[in-house]
């Protein structure tokens, strides 16, 4: 909305500004008188701030050295209990608080009682000029035409063609960002893999002991890793997908769908520990209830309907690690899970 | 090039002027900078904060980058923190532990660099709502708006890559979090999860990574538009609150030498003074009590830094199901079945895509809907824009429901009620709290400069009751100084304006929505007290004194 009607002989009339509509309003008075402060008129008040400014000053002298005397007193590296060492961080904390303090407050406590208060007025100039902004545009259209990009249109497309592919190589050389080596299609295979497989022992986390059936209480939950992972290639990367939880509770109460029947054993079960929505590790388990709770987003899922989301986020139900007995009494997996582990991802169908 | 009459200094200021003057040319910077005036309120302090914190983060970064590794190779902690020892961990954790208990202030440092980050972005926050509440994104300002919108999302994206370098039990869940949503980005998703952490997660290569980004390039982007962002200011000159003497022409305020530049540069010792403090006192991201990385743990009430809570909050809100029927559908393909993870798309990228598309396209949508693209260089009192100031507040409630369900579960376990009605409360203000805020802000603000009148026309209340002989109370009130009285009918008064036909006399479809917006804004407004107004008001008021206090009147 350039209004032309406000331009002054000084200024250009493009730009409107916002007070410049002349309305029925009061005017305005001009700044308020000034009012001198107590250092103004008292020599012996204006000396009082001084010594106040010098005392804050020294404070942080004191400051500084109070952090020396921290550095090298208390601070003894390598022997210091934890305890001591929380003692010389606040030391060390407090002495360049007040150091810092100290100048800071000191400079504008200055700045305030002892520099002139007058309040200045600087009139604002124009951001750019009209006449400016012709000259760079005719620049701009002298520099175009004689570069003749206009007149030379296969110079101009072939350029165009030749900048837009140039960078490609840029991004294809990001490729071996993944650093495994294996094909998109193998890495996505292997998403659906964990350790888990037929006759793999149900171990304690973080301890690797085997777990009998006999141990598993009703209603107790055991953290459990799959037997021999500490020996595994890249270990986290593979205890990231074969957390379990462990957790045995009355058969009676368990909704059990059609083909699950053998997959626990005698009301033992075992569920993926990853949740379904983003990936936190499941923590809590609440006996009376029969839920499985996630700390981070609060995805709650049911023991009893197969580790169905009953409340949060999550997007599907747990996926549940088929398990039976082994000659010895150990639990043991009968094969891998059915289905992939963890968050739900676009190729995971 | 020198010049016969070349200028002799005489003193010894003039004298080492003189000699850098004649190489740089530095005479033209002092006379432009020197006595330049910068107009003072409490209110422009937050955008100092942020410059200073981030000075900090500066420093205590250089500091720590001399002693971390951020390697995430295998090593086994026999550093002095004794409960650690023994533990495997990555590099990464056991050069943060040295840092922490084997460096000298190390532990100080860390504190630092944590603290000031959360400033950091504090500040930043709430130095863009100073802005957006007084207006000072106007023209000529808008670019300078958007460059701060970026500097608040790097702000977030250094947050983040930062907070994740320990490699400690809590920022590797983190971390977690981050690859589960990445993965539910449709088509790209999976592959920008394995480029990300070269491999599956957690992989050996994502903290080196996050580490590159969080001390070269995020920085180098910060420092970049921190520059440009302040080159714009000096450039703009400072906006300035309305009040007698004050006009869009000018700039009231003190010269740069020396008030303020004493003020602002003992402001920066002030802030590294609170920062010091709080690092001293309140311990924060005690790495060693989570412990190094390990899929399998996480404990109960675990946050992110605070900056990060509304996109978590946000994911925690979102419900898996509506009824039986999953929010991850599963879409035959002739290739297969794909799935689209709805349930984590939408609050990861809409509630925080819809509020940045909102902030930076602010200015424009204002300058659509009230016709206004005069340059602002006064700002605006919040009440004075009721519209703007309500929005802002919608915003800010908007926000802030994420933020709180971030903390669902402890506000849960703190007042003893069911987690399960703690998310369904936020749900529902999620989508009515700002709708409240809005109309709750509008009636404030409106009421306000309905105030603002009645003090210009009928006189503040002078707290002195008077007696009328016939045994009559009433309060006194006195009319306010003519400086008062410009400061409380001076503003920009915005008002409905009818949809306009444009050249060839056709009202546009966009000019009718931008009149049905306008005239939601506008239709209830509070317009300033005119001369005539008080006139007016004045003479009904002696009128009204005939019976009463009379000597007072004539005054008038």
């Amino acid at each position: 909305m350039g209004d032309h009607s406000h331009g002054s002989p000084e200024e250009s009339g493009t730009v409107a500004k916002a007070d410049d509509v002349a309305q029925d309003r009061f005017a305005d008075p001009g700044l308020p008188p000034h009012r001198p402060r107590l250092a103004d008129r008292d020599p012996r008040a204006a000396k009082r701030h001084e010594r106040q400014v010098a005392l804050l000053f020294t404070i942080s002298i004191i400051g500084t050295l109070f952090f020396f005397v921290a550095y090298f007193v208390l601070g003894h590296l390598g022997e210091m209990t934890f305890a001591e060492l929380r003692v010389q961080n606040a030391a060390l904390g407090l002495g360049t608080a007040f150091a810092m303090l100290g100048i800071g407050v000191g400079i504008v406590h200055w700045a305030k009682t002892l520099m002139p208060d007058h309040e200045l007025v600087e009139s604002r100039h124009e951001i750019s000029s009209e006449a400016d902004r012709q000259d760079a545009v005719d620049i701009i259209d002298t520099v175009i035409d004689e570069s003749g990009i206009k007149r030379r249109p296969l110079i101009r497309n072939t350029l165009i063609g030749a900048i837009a592919l140039a960078p490609i190589p840029a991004i294809f050389m990001f490729r071996d960002l993944d650093r495994t080596g294996k094909t998109a299609h193998e890495m996505i295979d292997s998403m659906r893999h964990t350790l888990w497989d037929t006759g793999v022992r149900l171990t304690r986390d973080p301890s690797g002991t085997p777990i009998k059936a006999s141990d598993v209480q009703l209603g107790s939950a055991f953290h459990v890793i799959p037997e021999g992972l500490e020996e595994a290639e890249n270990m986290l990367n593979e205890k990231a997908k074969a957390v379990v939880l462990l957790m045995r509770m009355d058969p009676q109460e368990m909704n059990i769908s059609e083909g699950r029947e053998d997959w626990h054993v005698d009301g033992i079960v075992a569920y993926s520990k990853i949740c379904t929505h983003v990936g936190c590790p499941i923590a809590l388990y609440e006996q009376h209830t029969h839920h499985l709770l996630c700390p981070c987003h609060q995805s709650t899922f049911d023991l009893a309907n197969e580790c169905k989301v009953v409340f949060g986020p999550a997007g599907h139900a747990l996926p549940q690690l088929p398990i039976t007995v082994d000659a010895d009494g150990y639990l043991v997996a009968q094969s891998d899970f059915h289905e992939p582990v963890g968050p739900s991802y676009w190729e995971r169908g | 090039m020198a010049s016969p009459n070349e200028y002799t200094p005489s003193t010894a200021t003039g004298r080492i002027a003189n000699f850098v003057d004649s190489r740089v040319g530095a005479s033209g910077m002092v006379k432009e900078f020197g006595r330049k005036i910068f107009p003072d309120h409490w209110s422009f302090m937050f955008g100092e904060v942020a410059l200073y914190t981030f000075v900090l983060l500066l420093l205590s970064g250089t500091f720590l980058t001399f002693f971390f590794d951020p390697s995430m190779t295998h090593v086994t902690y026999n550093g002095s923190y004794v409960p650690l020892k023994g533990i495997g961990m990555s590099t990464a954790m056991a050069s943060t532990l040295d840092i922490s208990f084997d460096v000298r202030g190390g532990l100080f440092m860390r504190q630092v660099h944590h603290w000031s980050a959360l400033l950091f972005v504090a500040s930043l926050s709430v130095h863009m709502l100073r802005v957006f509440f007084t207006g000072a994104f106007r023209r000529p300002r808008e670019l300078n708006w958007v460059v701060g919108g970026v500097l608040l999302i790097m702000g977030l994206a250094a947050g983040f890559t930062g907070y994740s370098l320990p490699d400690d039990l809590l920022s590797g869940n983190g971390l977690r979090i981050i690859d589960g949503v990445m993965k539910a980005l449709p088509i790209v998703g999976t592959y920008l999860s394995m480029f990300f952490f070269g491999g599956e997660f957690p992989g050996l290569h994502v903290i080196p990574r996050l580490y590159s980004l969080h001390i070269m390039i995020v920085p180098a982007v910060i420092i970049l538009l921190l520059v440009i962002h302040l080159f714009m200011v000096v450039t703009h000159k400072h906006t300035q609150y309305p009040g007698p003497g004050r006009t869009n022409d000018n700039v009231v305020g003190f010269p740069v030498g020396p008030v303020y530049a004493a003020k602002a540069g003992g402001f920066f010792f002030i802030v590294f003074g609170i920062v010091a403090f709080i690092s001293a006192l309140f311990q924060i991201n005690p790495v060693w009590n989570y412990g190094p990385y390990d899929p399998s743990p996480v404990s109960a009430g675990t946050q992110p830094d605070w900056y990060i809570g509304f996109v978590d909050g946000a994911l925690r809100l979102m419900p898996g199901y509506l009824g039986n029927f999953s929010l991850e559908w599963v879409i035959p393909f002739p290739w297969g079945d794909n799935t689209l993870i709805l349930s984590v798309l939408l609050p990861a990228l809409v509630p925080a895509g819809a509020l940045f598309a909102v902030m930076f396209a602010w200015p424009w949508i204002e300058r659509w809907i009230t016709k206004d693209n005069r340059e602002h260089h006064l700002l605006d009192r919040p009440r004075n824009a009721p519209f703007r100031t309500a929005v802002g507040a919608a915003g800010v409630v908007f926000y802030c429901v994420m933020w709180a369900a971030a903390s669902s579960d402890l506000i849960a376990t703190h007042f003893h009620i069911s987690l399960n009605d703690v998310t369904y409360w936020l749900r529902t203000l999620f989508f009515l709290g700002p709708i409240f805020a809005f109309w709750l802000t509008r009636r404030i603000c409106l009421s306000l400069q309905r105030k603002d009148r009645e003090i210009v026309l009928h006189g503040r209340e002078a707290g002195i009751i008077q007696m009328s002989p016939e045994g009559g109370f009433s309060e006194k009130h006195e009319e306010v100084d003519v400086y008062k009285r410009y400061l409380l009918t001076n503003f920009n008064d915005n008002k409905y304006i009818p949809a306009q036909p444009d050249a060839a006399g056709h009202v546009s479809g966009s000019e009718k929505r931008r009149a049905a917006i306008s005239k939601f804004f506008f239709e209830d407004r509070v317009a300033p007290v005119t001369p005539a107004e008080l006139e007016a008001a004045h003479a009904a008021h002696g009128h009204h004194e005939v019976e009463g206090e009379k000597q007072d009147s004539i005054e008038k």
